[in-house]
């Protein structure tokens, strides 16, 4: 019974304990981002494997994100007789909450879950170890290139997946409401400003960077072999998951009150 | 020379390291034997300076290990090379990717010269033409000896091998003894060698120490060492299931 009780304290204390690991690496990331040698190939690498490589999956999860955005739009506001809003609705919760959130949740299941893969069973292998022996720094190898790669690739699917998600609504409008392309065009565009795309990709931004950091930590703090990694790899995901989420909630109200 | 001077180190209150002293002289082989789970690759990586311990100093030619900032640390680390137990390469890379990683990483010669260290430092380890593969690609053996390339590839000082010849075939356990033998002969290498092979210890050993409960608890020539009077050491090097050892188990149950 007792112990029961104590559970929770000590799943606090394990997520304090993370929290404060967490800013430990994020010192000694940027620390030795500024450190040189600076090797552009291990990060343009980096940027490959979790930009360009993601492409395909964000290109259909954000075109089926805009056209049940545009679905779902049309069913209420048929109900008004406003269609022609449609547009303006679907492009600003594009730019707004759904893509940076989409593109954050799929890098993270993705790209992020590998990373911390890789890692751990490098950790279980001594690798991290053999990489001290020979004199390298194990952030600066593995953490910084996979921090930046990030930190920039994440925006950059965001406005891409921002893009597919309004082609797909825009699809649904042309096909099926009857909306014609150019008007479809000048509503997206008049109803977006540039404080709707900023706060996306800042948002955007600051998911990549927390996917690369929760992804390296856990993969770091692999204990226990393969089994391990496993272990690592469901709870980076779930860790990512919740952060992207609690901190677009923070970010969205940030926005909401100092740029209303 | 390579000093260790009372050493402790505990894992979740269980003590790994207790007061271990040992001195390995310059251009020597040490070699640390002790039963499986007994901390001899946690003495190692103290060695290196992966591990900091909780009590005691390391000295490696004068300079203190265990207080050293990451800088000169590194820098010491660039005069020693470490084997693991697994290997531990770089699964990303390819074998002359590995082999160079020192060299390449620290930006320390140009590439033809680069080049011709790493086809050298496989040769020595009888494993030419295989540059090309990945270490997913190599056998148990052809892992170990891609391992050794890497370390000795930085031309090091010192050398730490942990378990060269667990889990290689006998002759490749013997090509491993006689190319650590030629290292401490020709280029005068300072070695310590932790294994539980003691056909291996006996052949390249100048000084063999026994690692039992933390500590050294004999240590002396390979003959001494087979002459030894020490009921814990006979029944180690002789390998023999009943003896002091498995009584203190059968008392403090295994760890
Ligand atoms: N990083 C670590 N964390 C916790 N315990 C460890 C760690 N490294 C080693 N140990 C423990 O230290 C003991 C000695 O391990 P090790 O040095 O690997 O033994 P061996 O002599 O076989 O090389 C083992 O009981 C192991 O569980
Ligand atoms: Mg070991």
């Amino acid at each position: 019974m007792k112990e029961n009780i104590l559970i929770p304290v000590k799943k606090i204390i394990a997520f304090l304990y993370m929290l404060g690991g967490l800013v430990n690496l994020i010192i000694q990331t940027f620390y030795w981002i500024f450190i040189p040698p600076f090797k552009k190939e291990r990060i343009l690498y980096q940027a490959k494997r979790a930009g360009f490589d993601s492409l395909p999956l964000i290109s259909l999860i954000a075109l089926f994100i805009g056209i049940i955005m545009a679905l779902q739009t049309a069913y209420q506001l048929q109900r008004l007789g406003s269609e022609m809003y449609i547009a303006s609705i679907v492009a600003l919760s594009l730019v707004r909450e759904l893509g940076p959130v989409i593109t954050a949740l799929v890098v993270a299941g993705r790209v992020g879950a590998a990373i911390t893969a890789e890692i751990g069973s490098m950790q279980v292998t001594e690798q991290i170890d053999a990489l001290q022996t020979l004199a390298t720094n194990p952030i600066k190898y593995l953490v910084v290139p996979r921090f930046l790669a990030l930190s920039f690739m994440v925006p950059i699917l965001t406005l891409y997946a921002d893009i597919v998600g309004i082609f797909g609504g825009y699809l649904i409008c042309f096909l099926k409401l009857n909306v014609s392309s150019s008007m479809y065009l000048n509503l997206t565009f008049d109803s977006l400003l540039f404080k709707d795309l900023f706060s996306g990709l800042f948002k955007a931004f600051f998911f990549g960077m927390i996917i690369a950091l929760v992804s390296c930590y856990e993969g770091f703090n692999v204990e226990g072999g393969a089994e391990g990694v496993g272990r690592a790899t469901t709870r980076a995901v779930v860790t990512t998951f919740i952060l992207i989420i609690a901190c677009d909630c923070f970010f969205t109200a940030l926005f909401y009150f100092i740029f209303p | 020379m390579i000093e260790i001077i009372e050493l402790s180190k505990s894992f979740n209150n269980h003590k790994v390291l207790d007061n271990l002293s040992l001195r390995v002289d310059k251009g020597s082989t040490c070699v640390v034997i002790g039963r499986s789970g007994c901390g001899k690759s946690v003495l190692l990586k103290h060695i290196i300076g992966i591990l900091k311990p909780d009590k005691g100093k390391i000295f490696i030619d004068g300079k203190e290990v265990t207080t050293l900032k990451e800088k000169e640390l590194n820098q010491l680390r660039l005069k020693i090379g470490m084997v693991f137990q697994g290997g531990a390469l770089f699964d990303s890379l390819t074998v002359e990717e590995n082999v160079g990683f020192g060299l390449t990483e620290h930006n320390q010669i140009k590439s033809e010269e680069l080049e011709e260290r790493i086809n050298e430092s496989l040769r020595l380890v009888g494993l030419e033409g295989i540059k090309h593969l990945m270490p997913s690609e190599l056998s148990g053996g052809m892992k170990k000896r891609v391992a050794l390339a890497r370390a000795i590839c930085i031309r090091p000082e010192i050398i730490l091998y942990d378990e060269p010849t667990t889990g290689v075939d006998p002759i490749t356990a013997d090509g491993i003894n006689t190319l650590i033998r030629n290292l401490h002969d020709k280029l005068k290498v300072t070695s310590i060698v932790v294994t539980h092979d003691m056909k291996s210890a006996y052949k390249i050993a100048d000084k063999i120490a026994m690692l039992y409960q933390g500590r050294i608890i004999a240590e002396g020539s390979p003959s001494q060492i087979q002459n030894t009077d020490n009921p814990v050491v006979y029944q180690f090097i002789n390998g023999l299931a009943e003896g002091p050892i498995t009584e203190m188990e059968a008392v403090y149950g295994l760890w």
